[in-house]
């Protein structure tokens, strides 16, 4: 396995007038090529500083984040779909190659390709009010993998969603990401969402968020989302995560 | 098309010829309501006027003293201070949204200004920039500049902070930011100040004429209340309602036609 990414005895620590806020305490994590890796903990741990650290969006106090290359390109999909209404579908996708400067013949039709894979041509000239919820979402997805990136964040990419959209949109998102072979480190609320996506799901504490455990997650026959919650196991993962959230409502 | 769907567009059509219909109904019974009450002395004609003696009197104007050129005057001043109004509305809320230190420097001295009567000024403005066409575009400037730097300057700052992010996660520079998402994002904001700034620059532009001027419809006004013709008065205001809404109508026109571009 090719280690991609690892975080080592990571930190973050917050200034504020009324003292310092510790938000991130040694979080130690290994992600590996092809990885799907689940972050789960309670609201305001710290799941998304952490994706911002990892994007370079904001500073680690302490620790260090060693890529598995020189140069490491990171894809963030956030809540929204973060599509701009004034560009186009086409314009949408081919964004961050242009700001990054990569905005080459090659990069254009790589994006043409993956509009035309996933059924989404035929709009790359509309704009993104012509669109349901779930194509906005597989499109900012495209917009993410048009910079191929070796590590592919999401921000809890379905929670703008409703219960139906979010099943059908993360079978989508999934597929997507295992077609293109991409290494995916997700945030979420929702356990079986994590269970029935991720190969991994990292547990983490209440703030100061620390990793209270790793979990393998081994279904009998994974094929995809929606069919991975019919698995036998997938009850005995969701039951475990559960009780080691420690949900008090 | 169903027979339905047929039925609903012209409900629609039918709507909106009810509402244009009312409002020139209100307007024809006003004037015409107007014109009773002067003609059977229920209001006072020298007072009040009547819609006839104004007419009269636009056309007297327009004879014997070029109503034109003081129509022209007033237009003159107010695209002038519209134009320098947003250039520099537009530069500062740039600057402020950059560099915010600068703004919660300014803050509080924008706030005083905002809200304080902007004609107490006028003295102080004439002695300054002269009496002049000058200080009627300082004047004006100094009413619309303010509220179109707020204006402008709260739009940038209600960008979608998510779309930010995003540019941030693509590097994108301060100024890719600042042109690809925040000036975009507000480009609905931006056409909104241009309404409110139209409106204001009027406003201001006649504040000026009243307190310095020797053409424009706000000195046609002053002329009218120092030598007790009413009706002159009431013209000047006549005109200047035609004029405010003629300018709304062309940004309204204008931002319709931008949105629809873009």
């Amino acid at each position: 396995m090719t280690k991609i990414l690892e975080i080592k005895n990571l930190s973050k620590k917050y200034h504020a007038q009324e003292g310092e806020i510790l938000a991130i305490e040694n979080i130690n994590m290994e992600i590996n090529k092809g990885d799907f890796v689940a972050l789960v903990g309670s609201s305001g741990c710290g799941k998304s500083t952490l994706l911002n650290i990892i994007a370079g969006l904001d500073n680690k106090s302490a620790g260090n984040i060693l890529f598995g290359n020189e140069n490491p390109k990171i894809g963030y999909m956030f809540q929204s779909d973060c599509l701009f209404p004034w560009l186009t579908i086409y314009e949408n996708c081919i964004l961050g190659l242009k700001i990054s400067k990569k905005n080459t013949k090659e990069n254009q039709e790589y994006v043409l390709s993956l509009l035309k894979k996933y059924n989404l041509d035929e709009f790359k000239d509309k704009y993104p009010t012509c669109l349901s919820g779930g194509m906005k979402q597989r499109i900012a997805l495209i917009r993410t993998l048009a910079l191929k990136p070796d590590i592919l964040l999401l921000d809890e990419p379905f929670n703008a969603l409703d219960y139906q959209s979010r099943l059908a949109i993360s079978n989508d998102v999934y597929e997507i990401i295992k077609k293109e072979e991409q290494t995916a480190i997700m945030v979420t609320h929702d356990i079986s969402e994590a269970v029935a996506m991720a190969n991994k799901v990292y547990v983490l504490s209440k703030r100061p968020s620390t990793v209270k455990k790793v979990y393998k997650i081994e279904l009998e026959n994974s094929t995809n989302p929606i069919n991975n919650r019919k698995d036998k196991k997938f009850m005995e993962y969701y039951d475990v995560l559960w009780k080691e959230l420690d949900v008090n409502v | 098309m169903s027979k339905e769907q047929s039925f609903y567009l012209k409900k629609i059509k039918r709507n909106k010829i009810n509402i244009i219909f009312a409002q020139i109904l209100i307007t024809i019974i006003f004037f015409l309501l107007w014109q009773i009450l002067a003609d059977k002395k229920i209001i006072n004609p020298f007072i009040f006027s009547s819609p006839k003696k104004i007419m009269e009197t636009i056309f007297s104007l327009y004879q014997n003293y070029n109503l034109f050129s003081h129509i022209w005057t007033t237009l003159y001043e107010t695209i002038i201070a519209f134009g320098l109004g947003i250039t520099l509305g537009f530069t500062i809320a740039i600057i402020l949204y950059e560099c915010k230190t600068i703004a919660k420097i300014i803050d509080p001295f924008l706030t005083m200004l905002n809200s304080l009567p902007k004609v107490a000024l006028g003295p102080i403005i004439i002695i300054w920039a002269g009496a002049n066409m000058k200080s009627i575009i300082v004047m004006a400037l100094l009413i619309n500049l303010i509220l179109s730097i707020i204006t402008i300057y709260n739009g940038f700052l209600n960008t979608d902070a998510y779309k930010i992010k995003l540019l941030k996660s693509f590097g994108a520079s301060k100024l890719q930011i600042l042109t690809k998402v925040v000036i975009p994002a507000s480009y609905s904001t931006i056409i909104s100040s241009l309404k409110i700034n139209i409106s204001m620059s009027l406003i201001g532009v006649i504040m000026g004429e009243f307190l310095v001027s020797k053409k424009g419809i706000g000195y046609l006004i002053i002329y009218g209340t120092q030598v007790f013709n009413l009706h002159i008065v009431m013209s000047g205001i006549i005109i200047l309602i035609l004029i405010s809404f003629l300018l709304y109508e062309l940004i309204d026109k204008l931002e319709k036609k931008l949105l629809k571009e873009k």
